[in-house]
């Protein structure tokens, strides 16, 4: 087991170096000048040529790249044109924020999809489970900016229950946390009701039942495990959507996380910025997916004696 | 699909291309009798008819970029159904016209994401060893990065037009595609049909066009209507954060953004063009589903 985490541990590198590279280049292809950026159109352009030497803006681009990475390796990502602090310090600073985010909009997508995927499922074309299933239908449809807008309108500027924006108190993030987990529910409900409806047509299924077993337990020990695969496999990919929906839902309401620090760096043509948001995205989706993929070894013990 | 069938034995005496015609005609019996496929058809067809008849419908000129400030942000009336924006526009003109924005860019992006991601998955697939290595594992760096995150970045360097919005949506999207048309052709290239062409001297570029990708296009018909849907989306959010299409044109993520600043007095602004994003992805997401259950029987619970 250790030996299959540290080998994939070391797997995430060349994926890091993958996705530095790829976004560096994207970014060195852009028509834009950051000296001029930075300097403004007016400046001379003794100066800006300065600044681009000052910068290494003239060296070619696998250079700069090579010189990119090794800062990284000690956590420098370079310097925000727009504030001139260390970019680095600057995501660290929101990451928090954005990761309590998303870890809530997580939770509150598990904790209801699974119990209704199972309701949904055990009582197939029931009244609930037809309300819940046209409600994952138009959950996947909704884009989670609009939602966000729709309840700020209507619980926010209409009922006055909760602030629009910011980061102070629970009850600031019952708006944010419900805009960007219900996605993730809809799709999640989805695929443990049809998960579950797989799984308790299943012979096993039928003999604990001849047994006498309760259909609590039947549902609970013998069904729901062997349900969870697909489902933790949507619970891994739909991070990778709840990180992208957090750029927007951050946006929505003024959230102080990396979304929004993302956002305004785009804004600002802040490459340097841009370039970290971007990275520090990806390695936290990638550590996810690892994780994904540990935890399919604590649920189904075939795979667990697999990495042995 | 008339090679899978000819490969067994039992049905090789049947006459391949009434078969093939019997296959579709037996996929579409099957997608007319899902009511949550028809309703996602009848949908999109209104759509499209929106799309195509844009300019008869709504006056471009006077209605869509047209300027009117004594009639700004007002209500639904009879005259302008849903009402205006904050430059006196009519909402519902602009809508049908961001339909042909919305249509076009999904339909131009899956095709990017087709081609580029199809191509590369069948070359994997079929060559195997270093072609297959280097390309999956680039694929895996795409992956690596959330797609919104990779269409804002390729946006962001670009700079915000609706070409490069279509060509950032189309190649976040490559990986899944590559993956799929991979899979595809692993498990179809060994068969005995293929092997019977390569015998005769086809030509490998024909085998892959001719042979195997044909054999293929029932999970690409699926994703691919599925991702017309996810490039709307995508669009509508690219738009909103301020990368997208740009005014006057009327795309359905700027209008909702445009309105944001109005929520207090004007919802209609922020309300309308998000009930046509939720319609017309909705209503792709019922196709969809129901292409998947009409292609592949099985899978249907």
């Amino acid at each position: 087991m250790y030996k299959y985490v540290l080998k994939r541990l070391l797997m995430l590198i060349p994926v890091i170096i993958g996705v530095s590279f790829l976004v560096f280049f994207i970014m060195s292809l852009s028509p834009g000048d950051p000296a001029r950026t930075i300097l403004g159109e007016t400046a001379p352009i003794e100066a800006v040529e300065a600044l681009r030497e000052e910068l290494g803006l003239n060296d070619p681009v696998l250079k700069r790249y090579v010189d990119y990475m090794g800062g990284l390796l000690h956590g420098d990502m370079g310097t925000s044109y727009k504030s001139n602090r260390p970019v680095f310090d600057e995501i660290m600073g929101r990451f928090p924020a954005t990761l309590k985010l998303s870890l809530w909009g997580m939770l509150f997508a598990v904790a209801l999809s699974i119990p209704i995927g199972i309701i949904s499922a055990t009582k197939q074309y029931s009244l609930v489970d037809g309300v819940s299933m046209v409600g994952a239908l138009l959950g996947v449809a909704t884009p989670n900016f609009w939602l966000g807008l729709i309840l700020i309108i209507v619980f926010s500027l209409n009922l006055k229950w909760f602030p629009s924006g910011g980061m102070d108190g629970w009850k600031t993030y019952i708006m944010p946390v419900i805009t960007l987990g219900t996605g993730c529910m809809a799709s999640i409900t989805r695929t443990t009701r049809s998960s579950m409806l797989e799984v308790i047509r299943q012979d096993y299924i039928r003999t604990a039942r001849a047994k006498g077993v309760k259909q609590r337990v039947v549902i609970t020990r013998h069904a729901l495990r062997n349900a969870l695969i697909p489902v933790i496999t949507v619970i891994g990919l739909q991070f990778g959507y709840l990180l992208g929906g957090a750029v927007l839902t951050e946006t929505v309401f003024s959230w102080p996380g990396v979304g929004t620090y993302l956002v305004n760096s785009i804004k600002a043509k802040d490459t340097p910025s841009v370039m970290g948001c971007v990275i520090v995205f990806s390695i936290a989706f990638s550590i996810v997916n690892l994780l994904v993929d540990l935890l399919y070894a604590f649920v189904d013990p075939r795979i667990k004696s697999k990495y042995k | 699909m008339k090679h899978t069938h000819v490969s067994q034995a039992d049905s090789a005496s049947l006459q391949p291309a009434k078969k093939k015609r019997s296959m579709a005609a037996e996929v579409w019996m099957r997608l007319c009798r899902n009511k949550m496929a028809m309703i996602g058809l009848a949908i999109l067809l209104v759509l499209v008819f929106c799309a195509i008849f844009a300019n008869q419908l709504a006056d471009y000129e006077t209605l869509v970029i047209k300027q009117d400030m004594s009639i700004r942000l007002q209500g639904p009336s009879a005259e302008h159904w849903l009402g205006t924006d904050e430059y006196g526009r009519d909402i519902l003109a602009r809508l049908i016209h961001g339909s042909r924005i919305s249509l076009v860019v999904g339909l131009v992006s899956v095709s990017i994401s087709l081609v580029v991601g199809g191509l590369c998955g069948a070359l994997a697939g079929y060559y195997g060893g270093i072609i297959d290595n280097v390309i999956m594992r680039v694929m895996d760096v795409l992956l690596a990065v959330p797609s919104i995150l990779l269409s804002i970045t390729i946006v962001a360097a670009f700079g915000t037009n609706l070409f490069n919005v279509m060509v950032a949506i189309g190649m976040s999207s490559v990986p899944g595609y590559a993956r799929i048309v991979r899979a595809a052709v692993l498990s179809i290239k060994d068969q005995e049909f293929v092997e019977s062409s390569r015998s005769i001297g086809t030509g490998t570029l024909r085998i892959i066009l001719q042979e195997i990708i044909p054999n293929c296009l029932a999970p690409i018909i699926v994703q691919a209507t599925l991702g017309v849907a996810s490039a709307i989306l995508s669009t509508a959010s690219l738009s909103f954060i301020g990368l997208g299409v740009q005014q006057p044109v009327p795309e359905w993520g700027a209008m909702l953004s445009g309105g944001r600043t109005f929520m207090r007095d004007a919802i209609h602004l922020t309300v309308f063009p998000g009930l046509a994003i939720v319609i017309t992805v909705l209503a792709l997401n019922l196709l969809g589903d129901g292409l998947r259950d009409a292609l592949d029987p099985r899978l249907k619970q």
